[in-house]
Parts: structure tokens; sequence; C-alpha cells
């Protein structure tokens, strides 16, 4: 009974979201400050951890290789599947979940503590609009941006880290993130990114907004963004992989 | 004018606000005092739309605000502004965007005008030369004064303020009160003030309202209030030592 009223308030909240907005040219502005906001500040902790997963990956699948029948231009294949698929699309949005869904809620949710969301309302703003539109927007349209630096930045990493090791050689990485390619897989890993971007910020931004009380409050609604965004996140990961990929 | 009548709220099995009525007149101060707890800011939610009414009827010149539909009350609340306890200030906005915001949203003035009109509302409320600062890096009784700056960028037809000056000096609530006062007769604004200060209620009280557990339990006016033979309010407005002074002092 208490998810179908979270699922039904979650829904009515959308729809506020997206009505006509009051003034274009502000939104248009916000979505701007958005962008960099979720978008850029990530790029760090993003570069970062593809590097270094980039470069697990590959001694990890080195180390899987033992077979002299297995060629090891098959080292760079697997590092470029394991990050096209699974890790920049679904891992790194689990880790932007932590950081920005975390960052939303309790934005959002102090904003409801300290009245300002109220003042909005008696201002004659749709706040739900002004304030989450831009977030959801920003990140829908910055997201795969990050995710594709991410595979790439985790594919040199793993480059980096194979050739530097003996792993294999430069040739052979090489030549194995580019055997065997299909673009299709982009347009799956792509789907799952703009799905994801939607559910962090949405999810994140509706625990914020029904955030009441005091600080602990807002503690517990950027616990439960991120709880809940994850969840989510794994779940249609399953989902849009089965759709995609389950043929 | 605003006029409520009737109104009544019920949160739970807890009757908050009950059969309240009364005339709020524009280019006067009015007040709704009572202790904490009463029911004061909720009346005040009522009236803005914050929390659904139960019964009654809320006139803003006549129209029955929450039988308008959402368009309707957009409008409506376009020429209310608000001054919230805690200010409300946008953190993320410096004072001159605080100010700024309703007439970004609403108006399409150019920027000149609008900063014109920014420059304006803070120098009606003493605090030119500080447009660059923060909510975080003013004081209290500038916080107060830089939301009641936004409250009346727009030129707002109605202002609400809920307790303006709670947390402040003796001084610097005078300088609020004083500042509120001023503003609402110069733009002939209806003015409905939440205060338990019984020095605001002193200075600057001409229509006032007294609740009591949700209900009205008496109307008048500053001059009026020291003479009541009402017991609550008697209880209410004589519960400091100060004021019982100032009783004693009359009678003799």
């Amino acid at each position: 009974m208490n998810l179908f009223f979270h699922i039904g308030r979650y829904f009515m909240l959308l729809y506020r979201v997206f009505s006509k907005p009051q003034k274009l040219s502000i939104y248009i502005r916000q979505i701007i400050f958005e962008i960099n906001n979720i978008g850029i500040t990530s790029l760090p902790i993003i570069a970062i951890i593809s590097v270094f997963m980039g470069g697990i990956i590959t001694i990890q699948a080195a180390h899987a290789i033992d077979s002299p029948l297995v060629p090891l231009y098959a080292v760079g294949f697997t590092t470029r599947e394991s990050i096209i698929l699974e890790f920049s699309p679904t891992i790194v949005c689990l880790i932007l979940a932590g950081k920005v869904g975390s960052n939303i809620a309790s934005e959002i949710g102090a904003m409801r503590i300290t009245e300002q969301i109220d003042a909005l309302e008696i201002m004659g703003i749709n706040s739900a609009g002004y304030l989450i539109f831009p977030k959801i927007a920003g990140a829908v349209f910055i997201f795969p941006f990050l995710i594709a630096i991410s595979m790439f930045l985790g594919i040199f990493g793993g480059y980096l880290m194979g050739v530097s090791s003996g792993a294999c050689t430069s040739y052979q990485y090489l030549f194995g993130i580019q055997a065997f390619f299909d673009p299709g897989k982009f347009y799956y890993s792509f789907t799952k990114v703009v799905v994801f971007a939607f559910i962090i910020t949405s999810v994140s931004a509706y625990f914020g907004y029904n955030t009441s009380g005091g600080a602990l409050e807002v503690g517990k609604s950027s616990t439960n963004a991120v709880v809940y965004s994850s969840i989510l996140i794994l779940l249609f990961s399953l989902i849009l992989t089965n759709i995609f990929l389950n043929t | 004018m605003i006029e409520i009548k009737n109104i009544n709220k019920t949160f739970g099995d807890r009757h908050v606000v009950k059969d309240v009525s009364f005339k709020f007149y524009p280019g006067k101060t009015n007040l709704m005092i009572g202790e904490s707890g009463c029911g004061k800011t909720t009346i005040v939610k009522l009236m803005v739309g914050l929390h659904e009414l139960d019964s009654g009827e809320i006139l803003y010149d006549g129209q029955n605000f929450p039988k308008l539909s959402q368009i309707e009350k957009q409008d409506i609340r376009k020429k209310i502004g608000m001054l919230f306890q805690g200010g409300a200030l946008f953190d993320s906005q410096t004072l001159e965007e605080n100010v700024m915001f309703p007439l970004e949203m609403f108006t399409e003035l150019s920027k000149e005008e609008k900063l014109e009109r920014v420059n304006f509302c803070l120098e009606k409320v003493q605090l030119v030369g500080k447009n660059k600062l923060y909510p975080a890096e003013l004081s209290g009784g500038m916080k107060k004064r830089a939301a009641l700056a936004r409250a009346i960028a727009n030129n707002p037809k109605y202002l609400f303020c809920d307790e303006p000056n709670s947390g402040l000096d003796p001084k610097t609530s005078i300088v609020i009160d004083n500042l509120i006062k001023d503003l609402t007769e110069e733009f002939n604004i209806t003015t409905v003030i939440i205060t338990h200060d019984m020095n605001s209620v002193m200075e600057i009280g001409e229509n006032i309202m007294f609740i009591h557990k949700g209900q009205n339990y008496w109307t008048g006016d500053k001059t009026q209030i020291l003479k009541t033979t009402n017991k609550e309010l008697f209880d209410f407005v004589f519960a400091s030592e100060f004021m019982k002074q100032v009783l004693s002092a009359s009678n003799k």
C-alpha cells in the first residue's frame, strides 16, 4: 500500500514537473546551470574511476585467460565489452546516483524545510517544474557525454595497464578492442544511460521535494534517494538488457 | 481587501482552525496575534493556498481563492508577497538575485529596469550596497529585511509576514515593524502580520485579531487591547511583568 502511495505521488510530481514552463528563458538558464552542476563537476570522479576500472578489468581478463588456445587480443576485446556494456553505463551511473542523487535530494530537501519551496509556490511559481525539470533535462543531456568519456578512459586505462604490465602487446590490445565490433551495443548502452539519468534525478528530486521535518529528515531523504535510485537502476538495467540483448 | 469567512481546518483528529472569520483591510497593518501553536500560521497558509481548506471562504477582493482554478490562483499569487519567519531566501542566489527573482519570472522589464527596481527595494529596507552578498553572509535582521525587499519587489497587493521580528533584538524589531507599516501605507497594501510580540502590537497594531485555540476570540486595535475584558486576551497580553507594570501605571 505504501509502495503504491509513493508511486502515485511520484507520477503526480512528474506531471507537475513536465507542465508548461512559465518562462522558458529562465528554464534554459537553469538547464545550463544544471549541466555544469550535475555533469561537469562529476567529470573528475568519473575519469579517475574509469581509468582505474579499465586497468583492473584488463588485468583480471589477462589473468583469467590462461589457455594458449585463447589469443591475447581477447584481453582488449573483454575490456571493451565489459566497459561498453556494463561498467560505464551501469556502474558509473550507480556512482553518479551516490554523488548526484544525494546532492539533489539534500538540496531540494533543505529548500523544503527552510520554506524556500513554499516561497516559490506563494510567488505563483510551479516549484516542481522550476526546481526539478532543469535537473532532469540537464542530466539526460549530459550523462551520455559523461559515459562516452568514461568508456574512452576505461579502455585507455586498460591499454595503459595491459601494455605496461606485459599482459598483452599494444598491437594485441588495439586489435582486441576493434574485434567483432557491433555498433548496436552503443545504442543499448546509451539508452540505458538516458533511462538511468532520468531515474537518478527524478527519484532523488521526489525524495527531496517530499521532505518534512528538519536536518535529520534531509539526511534520510538523501539516503533514500541513493538507495532507491540504485535499486531502480539495477532493475531497469535488467529489463533493458533483456529487451536489447536477450534475442 | 482580504476576507476570511468561517474557515475550518483539521489535521487528523485535531481541529486546528475553528470557524474563523475576519476582514483584512488595505493600507492597514492587520495583525493576527496569539500564543505559539494557536493556529496563526495555519490560517495564513490556508489563505495563501499552502494548505487545503476544509470549509469556509477566503475572498481576495471578492474572489473566493480556494474555488479558483490553478491558473486563477497563480494570478492572485503573483500579487502576493510573503515574508517567512526564517526569511526563506534562496541560498544559491545573491541578495540582488533574490530580489530580482520575482521580476525575472513575471515581468518583461529590461535588465536595467529590473536592477533599478531591485535597488529601490533594497533602499526601502536599508540594504543599499549589499547586492552581491549571499544569504549566509547576512545577519538575522538583514535576512528579514532582504526577504521583505523580495516580498515587495513585484509591487504586491497583499503582503503576508510570518513573525517578522522573531529572533531579533528590540531595536531591529522596531525597524522592521516600521518598515512594514510604512510600505503598507505608501503602497496601500493589504498586510497580514502574524506575531506574538506585544511590542509590535503596540507599535503597529491597527486591526487586530486574537486567535486562541484555533478560534477568533477578540478583534480590535492597539488602543482597545489594553482595556480588554476578554480573559484569554488579558492573560496573553499581560503575561509579562513588563506589561503588568504598564497596566498598573496606566491605572494610576
